[in-house]
């Protein structure tokens, strides 16, 4: 990668943390807009869909962060054949550095023992990076900013299990809603679900992070998985848990489930919250690494 | 939707008159305090700041140092709940009125709420901007070796936006919530 590259692709990416920052992307507002319209006026869940929705364009406006908890930093990259990607990831920590400085993130950086905050968000595990090759010759980055306060919900059950049921559809099901009723206001609600049906314990839980890579207003390419999607919102949605927790109709905003397989003695259910302020954008980069075009 | 003003440092009487689902507006100064805050207090640290009366909010702010002073980029709640262990203690060693937080918390704070006189107010989780919004001025910084998210930020607010979720009378939004969602939820099981 010449030099060049390297500052264009620099600056890229600081573009694209900002905006992941303090852009909801647009499928997300869309759904919020459509929660507001289902919430009771002068409800406590009416108010907190106002405040939401006030907060987005705030943030947007001032390109300052949706949430102050700016997040664990994942990036998910798919790379030509060939590409660099050690100077990617160099960069990509430069960019990290320099979004640190300009308040797009948050020092969130903090070492797990003597507990001292690295103050530029770079340290053993921080950003992840998940490379992936590909056969097409451009680079796609996807960027998921995901708070604390959700991850801490994300949930793994293994089935069969005493309260839950056994390893068949129901039983997956009962895992999630449990996940559901665990998480209730703590990951800021309504809240978005990514799961993993299989896998082991580190790749469910990868993959089920994966499945927040889908846009809100996606159809299952599995119709089988689609149909549980749909199973989850509803009866989620039927729980009375409410935005924030307050109470009300949108506890979740959307479900998106994906398979993996397992070995015959293990069957995991990985469930991934996401709060409502679901920081996700995604770039492809020509061959000079200026930004080509926003996926979100 | 009736408000309520409210200015800090809060009097027990001023408390005592919230009930859970009041919107209020908070003006005065925040003291921030989050885990690790919490831990240290736990272990018998003096506070460097006169707690009396005062309001304690959980957060972990965005600062930007500008002009030889601090600006808050972002400054939305943190979780509460992991504060349970500890902060029934500082309700009852501390003399604060209350917290600002998000997710709600235990029976051990509903508990000390309501024999100290101290409320739970939620603010809307995520919602960084409105937050800081109402932060007029950043006064002053303590205990920054906790690293900037984790250290007691003196913030000057202006209306400050929350909701009593938990009161002095043992009233708790979270715990009702979380008994009839469990209903729903495990009737579908």
């Amino acid at each position: 990668m010449s030099t060049s590259t390297a500052v264009s692709l620099q600056a890229s990416l600081l573009e694209l943390i900002r905006k992941t920052s303090s852009d909801l992307p647009k499928d997300v507002v869309n759904a919020v807009q459509a929660a507001k319209s289902t919430e009771e006026d002068g409800s406590n869940a009416a108010y907190a869909l106002d405040v939401i929705s006030c907060n987005v364009d705030m943030a947007r406006d001032a390109s300052q962060p949706i949430c102050q908890d700016t997040g664990t930093i994942i990036f998910n990259v798919h790379t030509p054949v060939g590409y660099d990607q050690i100077i990617f990831e160099e960069t990509a920590i430069e960019a990290v550095k320099e979004a640190t400085e300009k308040g797009y993130l948050r020092q969130n950086s903090v070492d797990s023992v003597t507990g001292k905050n690295s103050g530029n968000n770079i340290g053993p595990g921080s950003p992840i990076f998940h490379f992936h090759q590909w056969r097409k010759d451009y680079v796609d980055v996807r960027l998921m900013l995901k708070g604390g306060g959700c991850e801490n919900v994300g949930a793994q059950f293994s089935l069969p299990h005493p309260k839950l049921g056994g390893r068949d559809m129901k039983g997956v099901e009962n895992a999630i809603l449990e996940a559901v009723l665990l998480a209730q206001g703590k990951g800021c609600g309504p809240g978005i679900l990514g799961v993993c049906i299989g896998g082991d314990r580190a790749s469910g839980y990868s993959f089920s992070k994966e499945q927040l890579l889908r846009t809100l207003d996606d159809t299952n390419k599995d119709e089988e998985l689609g149909a549980l999607e749909e199973r989850i919102m509803e009866k989620a949605n039927k729980s009375g848990i409410g935005p924030m927790g307050f109470g009300g109709n949108n506890t979740l905003l959307g479900c998106k489930v994906g398979k993996q397989n397992r070995v015959p003695a293990s069957f995991y259910v990985s469930i991934s919250y996401m709060c409502w302020a679901f920081r996700r954008q995604g770039v492809t980069l020509d061959a000079e690494g200026a930004i080509n075009e926003w996926l979100y | 939707m009736a408000v309520v003003e409210l200015s800090t440092p809060a009097t027990e009487e001023q408390i005592r008159a919230l009930k859970v689902g009041d919107t209020v507006e908070i003006t005065g100064l925040l003291y921030t305090g989050r885990d690790a805050v919490h831990h240290r207090l736990h272990n018998g640290e003096k506070p460097p700041v006169d707690l009396n009366g005062m309001i304690i909010y959980h957060c972990g702010p965005v600062m930007v140092e500008e002009n030889g002073g601090y600006v808050c980029k972002a400054a939305g709640p943190t979780t509460s709940i992991r504060e349970e262990p500890y902060q029934w203690e500082v309700m009852r060693d501390h003399g604060i009125r209350g917290v600002i937080g998000k997710g709600g918390m235990g029976p051990k704070t509903l508990a000390a709420c309501q024999e100290y006189g101290c409320c739970y107010f939620h603010a809307i989780g995520g919602a960084a901007q409105v937050c800081a919004d109402r932060i007029e001025k950043v006064l002053g910084v303590d205990w920054m070796d906790l690293g900037s998210p984790e250290a007691i930020w003196h913030l000057q607010v202006v209306k400050f936006p929350v909701i009593v979720t938990m009161d002095s009378h043992g009233g708790s939004l979270h715990k009702e919530v979380q008994e009839s969602s469990a209903d729903v939820l495990n009737s579908f099981m």
